[in-house]
């Protein structure tokens, strides 16, 4: 499995950050979480693997239905994202002023 | 204690708008882009060619641990002194199509000054993608850690 490929897809897609947004409240079943979506049912189940193949989601068997739940420390990640992005520009940012300091 | 780096980046938008307070006047904070000398310690990359001029081409090519050789170019379509910066960004050789920069420098006070970075992608999907490089980077990074430490144990 692509770690990188498939967390980076994960969150770059609507549909996918909308099954994340609606599972942080609550564990649902495949079917209940189809129902929020107007796209198809295997699309919806597409998303569901995807999400579950790079650790976002858990699986649950409860009796015939799968049950789906976030996977904290995973979205933990995700919902740190952009941080990195910021943390990236930050370090360069700093560097910037300390060399220009020497100028003052 | 508030964070002089910000990101201001909407769902669904294919802008990112980088704000960040220097304890610089704004003619310091200017030269850091338009000096190469100067760009090539705080960017941490060689810089091949800077023309600090309207129209003037831009490089630099960077190294990582491996060995391998990425090269950043654009051109500067517009530039303004201790004011602004209009230009193009590209990492060649990748799949990502090439960004447009606004850089915005304004003096805050004599000894403070502010830069606004306000980077277009040609889509919503590309920009959340570049976002997430340094997520994903850091993610394959931990990945290839843990193959080596695996390794190590066989």
């Amino acid at each position: 499995m692509n770690l990188r490929r498939d967390v980076f897809q994960a969150i770059a897609d609507p549909t996918r950050r909308a099954i994340l947004l609606l599972l942080a409240t609550q564990s649902m079943s495949a079917g209940a979480i189809a129902a929020n979506f107007d796209t198809a049912r295997p699309t919806v189940s597409k998303h569901l693997q995807i999400l579950t193949e790079c650790e976002l989601l858990r699986q649950e068997q409860n009796g015939r239905e799968v049950i789906y739940q976030l996977n904290p420390s995973k979205v933990k990640e995700v919902a740190d994202w952009a941080e990195q992005f910021r943390q990236l520009w930050d370090d360069r940012f700093n560097k910037l002023e300390d060399i220009m300091k020497k100028y003052i | 204690m508030e964070q002089k780096t910000k990101i201001h980046a909407e769902e669904n938008k294919q802008e990112i708008i980088i704000t960040r307070d220097f304890d610089l006047p704004l003619a310091l904070l200017f030269r850091a882009y338009v000096e190469s000398e100067i760009v090539e310690q705080w960017m941490g990359t060689k810089v091949v060619k800077l023309e600090s001029q309207k129209q003037g081409g831009w490089r630099f090519e960077t190294s990582d641990p491996m060995g391998n050789v990425h090269v950043f170019s654009g051109v500067i379509h517009d530039i303004l002194e201790n004011s602004k910066i209009v230009r193009t960004f590209q990492m060649e050789n990748t799949p990502f199509e090439p960004q447009l920069e606004f850089l915005d420098f304004e003096s805050v006070s004599d000894s403070k000054s502010k830069l606004t970075m306000h980077v277009i992608y040609r889509s919503v999907v590309l920009r959340d993608q570049m976002l997430a490089l340094p997520f994903a980077q850091g993610i394959n990074m931990a990945h290839n850690r843990l193959q080596d430490i695996v390794e190590k144990l066989n």
